[in-house]
């Protein structure tokens, strides 16, 4: 089916190439027709010749924040530019280092440069690509000689080799790309001309621990390159001052605050002196621009004749309501939130697209080249619509996207901001957009995130702690870069913003990690990878494999262990071996299929074959309903803020006003039969069904900390005898179900529901429960990779993402047993409390709701409780207690066997 | 420490992390009987068998000092797989107290292996001599590198009518034969979740070992490593034991 499409897309291609030019163009020079609004003074005392002559020529005139930004790099200064899209955000990060490069190479005798004068990073490669296409025009039409060259992870290796011995003017690059160049024995000399850092997308990349390394990375620069300012270009963020810091070195170290290294061995008196870095600004922030965001976007939830179902998340309610808005409008993003509901969505619109209209679908999971053809029919135009996951959220502008449509519930504000926002990219042309929940609860989240949008509200999540594995990853790079002073490169990495509050102990145990894995039993001396030089003190690399190691590996980014999907075909009772690669299936999703069972993928109905040298094997097949619905893919708990408005319309009627009747109705009668908890309270809800026994809470903190409650509350109803038999989480609440009453042992003194909820259940219960928990091991994975314990690639072999998943779970286990403090233990550990277990937000409630526990007994269900209770059977039980399991399996295979 | 474990333990700086877990009393270990390669055998869940007829304790795969191989290489694994993997081994010992141990190939990681001991490491293995007479059979791993530990090395012995080697034969053997080599696992799905343990997988001609060493990992029954050992045909189906944490499950024939 896909394919299909694809067919359709390339004929269709015509004249849509020019169409394409002209918007890129429109983009990087941002036509402003309300250039008599300007509020800076006349531009051409900013804009030099020819700069302002072509602005002139074009008939645009800069607009203010262009200008803005010329004049804090002339002053010298960082700036961060919050701009919605559409702002001509690309160009105004440029201009300056246009400007100033211009007039340089004007002037310079040398014919080569040492280094390049501008580096831009981007979060994603294809972005960097596009963006450096964009800059060709105003550079060709001005007649600049400047120079500018994209280097990226897929650069051929004699290209990178030109960049070294002619550099560009302006290399367009990311933050892996980064971590190797400064590693490079002549990291000092290549960066010696370094005047600008452009960071693009800069809120979407300092949450993740790519942005951790860049800020490392940063840091480093700024000591080749003392003068050197940074620009970061972002959307719209909840606390833009996390940015600002950012972007600037962290000043002034406590000298209090360092060690006491007794009488270390140094021979140069300058090196880790504490001093005051110059070029930090007193406040620890960069300048600040804003550009308020231009038309309110047109925003509303799916009106419709149907009726909302209580649960579920397919959505296949609204399937006929969606096509009719595809068909209504030219081009349509249709967001979703997992790959299952994106291939759900996908197929349920092909089986009524009538009229065939060209409907593409874009995922992680998809093969590169399928995704690259979306992208690319996208541009032309050819597509009227494209079913997508976050994939999509950032990166190249597209053709005249006139609708957004997000299916099931956005999930945080600002998600949904960036979103809509690639719709329409001109700046004062509202955005539409549709939201269409999958069920009741998902009406209120949707109506929350309208008004969230309504006032302009945010809730990025705040810059966390920088990770420890990449630190680890930093610091071995750093000694293959250059022998280093450990104190010396303590105060470099604290003036990274992440890691300003890192402590000498912990960076001492990451120096030590670096050397010989930093075990307590100190086995690995002899094989150390770094170590500190008797003759000056300073730590150096052993040996040069370890440089060739660590730059084969430098990253962090972890895939999935994931294995190839061929489409093959059965002929005569054998299977052939050849056919398209139709994407990359995770491995733990795998592990559940049998051959013989048929699941949805790249938008057709296939049946597994067989497991063969790593490729998993499909056929087609005539079943149009798979039998395995669902496969893995990102979910996004809802952020704290869309929780904080969905409680308060739970709260005060006047807060409901605008939900729709079924759903005013429904909460209504919650109101009668049990009750609508206020917003400081914690709902908890008992009742009977059927032979089972229901305990529901409702504490609305997302998905992945109700799971991790659900395991502790489970626990501690175990250790006092209610035997649990179960549980399913949501996002906004938790069933358990026991056989026995489960209220009885928490109704009076001396237990009552705020003991069973007490906070202390994140101390043992927890710990006990990490012993064995598979969440905990797939973080470990990940933080093993990226602190180079386990290596993916080692000169001459490469290790498959399978064979990691073996050793990495093992590894764990005997780690955690005999050293569970061990510095990468406690990077998975922090990982996992904002991540998969999500401890920190389950903390917080805890704490919140202290006092504020209201327990309600029914005699049976609730309206409220109808949503989670269609969950249980659907979900998997995310039980833990493997043993059980296993132990229940036998028994039941010896039982079929007896009978 | 008053503060909850979990809370402390929110920033990535804190110290003190994650702490040791508490000793938790485990249920006593629980041994499966079974009838293999000419054995009456009795499981163990260390991944070791017992034939008591001959007072025989048979472990394969130890692997020890995996993680110093690695590091070797630049790639620091904890050093602790040996005490580990040694631990379990006493503790089968202790269980059912052999007259010999036979140590089916494999006993260490790479050939240099026995070197890099630690004192401990070899004070515990020498107690364990002191009780049982040690039959090392060579693997593909480590050449006769456990020949420097003392006790007998060969590349293969018979004992009550089977044999014991490293390799399992390619064809099926005429008298009955334990081997190793190939590090059986079994994943099952159980309530929607997958679970995959180290096994034991045979029938009465012949039997595969699981592999003993802590972080040694395992490869899929499903393999065609192993089906080439049952090829289809009237020939019995081999059986897998599983092995979980205290207990040895029997999940009958493939």
């Amino acid at each position: 089916m896909t394919m299909g499409m694809t067919g359709n897309a390339t004929a269709r291609r015509v004249a849509a190439d020019t169409a394409a030019t002209d918007r890129a163009a429109a983009d990087v020079g941002a036509a402003d027709t309300a250039a008599a609004d300007m509020a800076s003074a006349n531009p051409a005392a900013v804009l030099p010749e020819p700069f302002a002559g072509w602005f002139a020529g074009q008939g645009w005139a800069p607009r203010p924040h262009q200008l803005a930004l010329v004049e804090k790099a002339e002053a010298g200064l960082s700036s961060l530019l919050i701009a919605p899209t559409g702002a001509g955000k690309t160009l105004a990060g440029f201009l300056p280092s246009l400007i100033e490069i211009a007039h340089e190479n004007r002037r310079r005798n040398a014919p080569v440069r040492e280094g390049p004068h501008t580096l831009y990073i981007s979060p994603l490669k294809a972005l960097a690509v596009d963006i450096a296409r964009n800059l060709e025009r105003p550079i060709a039409e001005m007649g600049l000689s400047i120079t500018h060259e994209t280097r990226t992870g897929d650069t051929p290796q004699n290209r990178r080799r030109r960049q070294k011995e002619v550099p560009p003017d302006i290399l367009l690059t990311t933050a892996e790309q980064i971590a190797l160049l400064v590693c490079q024995p002549d990291a000092a000399r290549y960066f010696s001309e370094l005047k600008v850092v452009i960071v693009d997308e800069l809120h979407a990349l300092v949450t993740s621990k790519r942005g951790d390394l860049l800020s490392l990375g940063l840091a480093r620069l700024r000591r080749h390159a003392p003068g050197l300012r940074t620009v970061g270009l972002s959307a719209t963020v909840a606390d833009p001052d996390d940015l600002r810091g950012w972007l600037v070195p962290q000043a002034l170290l406590d000298p209090d605050a360092l060690p006491d290294l007794g009488a270390p061995v140094r021979v140069d008196d300058h090196r880790g002196v504490p001093r005051r870095r110059a070029e930090a600004p007193p406040s620890g922030l960069s300048e600040l621009i804003v550009v308020e965001g231009g038309a309110k976007p047109d925003l509303s939830i799916l009106k419709t004749e149907a009726r909302v179902p209580w649960s579920g998340h397919m959505t296949r309610w609204a399937v006929p309501d969606v096509y009719a808005l595809i068909k209504a409008h030219r081009t349509t993003l249709v967001f979703v939130n997992t790959r299952s509901q994106a291939e759900t969505l996908f197929y349920e619109l092909w089986r009524i697209n009538d009229e065939t209209l060209p409907i593409a679908l874009h995922h992680g999971s998809l093969e590169r080249e399928q995704r690259r053809k979306v992208e690319a029919a996208m541009g032309r135009n050819a597509l009227r619509a494209v079913v997508c996951t976050s994939t999509l959220d950032l990166g190249i502008d597209w053709g005249d996207v006139d609708l957004v449509v997000h299916v099931g519930a956005p999930k945080g504000a600002s998600r949904l901001a960036q979103r809509i926002g690639r719709a329409n990219h001109r700046m004062d042309e509202p955005s539409k957009a549709v939201l269409v929940p999958s069920n009741r609860f998902e009406v209120m989240e949707c109506q929350a995130a309208l008004d969230a949008n309504y006032h302009g509200r945010q809730d990025t999540p705040a810059i966390k702690d920088g990770a420890l594995d990449v630190l680890a990853q930093h610091v071995l790079g750093m000694a293959v870069a250059d022998p280093f002073d450990a104190l010396d490169l303590f105060e470099e990495i604290r003036s990274a913003y992440p890691y300003r509050t890192l402590d000498w102990e912990t960076f001492e145990r990451v120096v030590d990690y670096g050397a010989t894995g930093g075990y307590a039993l100190r086995a690995y001396d002899r094989y150390a990878k770094i170590r500190r030089r008797k003759k000056d003190g300073l730590w150096s690399i052993t040996h040069p494999n370890v440089a060739k190691q660590y730059r084969l590996n430098v990253s962090t980014i972890v895939e999935l262990a994931s294995l190839p999907v061929r489409l093959v075909s059965r002929r005569g009772g054998t299977l052939t071996r050849r056919g398209p690669v139709l994407g990359q299936l995770e491995e733990y999703f795998l592990a559940t299929l049998a051959p013989g069972d048929t699941f949805l993928f790249a938008g057709q109905v296939l049946k597994l074959e067989q497991v063969l040298q790593n490729e998993v094997l499909v056929t087609k097949t005539a079943q149009t309903e798979p039998k395995i619905p669902y496969y893995g893919g990102s979910k996004f708990p809802l952020t704290t803020y869309l929780a904080a408005g969905v409680r308060q319309m739970l709260a005060d009627p006047a807060h409901r006003e605008a939900l729709p009747e079924q759903v005013r109705e429904w909460l209504d009668l919650q109101a009668v039969r049990s009750r609508l908890p206020r917003t400081d309270e914690l709902l908890v809800e008992t009742f009977p069904r059927g032979k089972r026994h229901y305990l529901v809470a409702y504490p609305f903190e997302g998905r992945l900390a109700h799971q991790t409650l659900g395991m502790l509350l489970t626990r501690r109803l175990e250790r006092a005898g209610a035997k649990p038999m179960g549980f399913v989480a949501s996002d906004y609440a938790l069933a358990i179900w026991a056989l026995e009453d489960l209220s009885v042992f928490y109704d009076d003194a001396p237990n009552t529901m705020a003991d069973l909820f007490a906070e202390d259940m994140l101390g043992d219960d927890l710990d006990e429960w990490l012993a064995d928990s598979m969440l905990m091991k797939r973080t470990f994975r990940a933080v093993a990779q990226i602190a180079h314990l386990v290596e993916r690639r080692h000169p001459g072999q490469e290790k498959t993402g399978r064979q990691i998943t073996i050793s990495t779970d093992l590894v764990y286990d005997v780690l955690r047993s005999h050293e569970p403090d061990h510095i990468l233990m406690r990077a998975t550990w922090a990982d996992a409390a904002t991540g998969l277990l999500d401890i920190r937000r389950l903390g917080e409630m805890l704490a919140r709701v202290r006092a504020h526990i209201v327990h309600v007994r029914l005699p049976r269900i609730s309206p409220l409780a109808v949503p989670i209770m269609l969950e249980i059977g659907r979900e998997s039980v995310q039980g833990e207690g493997s043993e059980m399991l296993l132990a229940e399996a036998a028994d039941e295979l010896i039982r079929e066997a007896m009978e | 420490m008053d503060t909850p474990f979990g809370m402390a333990a929110m920033s990535a700086f804190s110290i003190p992390g994650p702490r040791l877990p508490r000793t938790v009393r485990r249920p006593a270990a629980v041994t499966t009987r079974a009838r293999l390669a000419g054995m009456d055998a009795v499981l163990d869940p260390t991944g070791a068998l017992f034939w008591p007829a001959e007072s025989l304790l048979v472990v394969s795969d130890l692997h020890l000092e995996t993680g110093s191989s690695y590091a070797r290489t630049g790639q620091m694994l904890p050093p602790y797989d040996t005490s580990l993997t040694l631990a379990a081994l006493a503790a089968a010992v202790e269980r059912h107290r052999p007259a010999r141990i036979l140590s089916l190939g494999d006993t260490f990681h790479d050939p240099f292996g026995a070197e890099r001991l630690t004192p401990e490491a070899r004070d515990l293995i020498g107690a364990m001599m002191r009780r049982a007479a040690f039959i090392f059979v060579t693997g593909n791993h480590e050449k006769d590198g456990a020949a420097a530990l003392g006790g007998r090395v060969a590349d293969a012995v018979t004992i009550g009518g089977t044999t014991f080697r490293h390799i399992p034969s390619a064809v099926v053997p005429d008298t009955p034969e334990v081997a190793g080599h190939l590090h059986p696992a079994a994943r099952i799905a159980v309530k929607g979740r997958s679970l995959k343990r180290r096994c034991f997988i045979g029938c009465d001609r012949r039997l595969v070992m699981p592999a003993m060493g802590c972080l040694t990992g395992g490869l899929p029954v499903t393999d065609p490593a192993f089906t080439a050992l049952w090829p289809a045909g009237p020939d019995p189906r081999p059986a897998v034991h599983l092995i979980g944490r205290e207990r040895v499950f029997s999940l009958g024939a493939t």
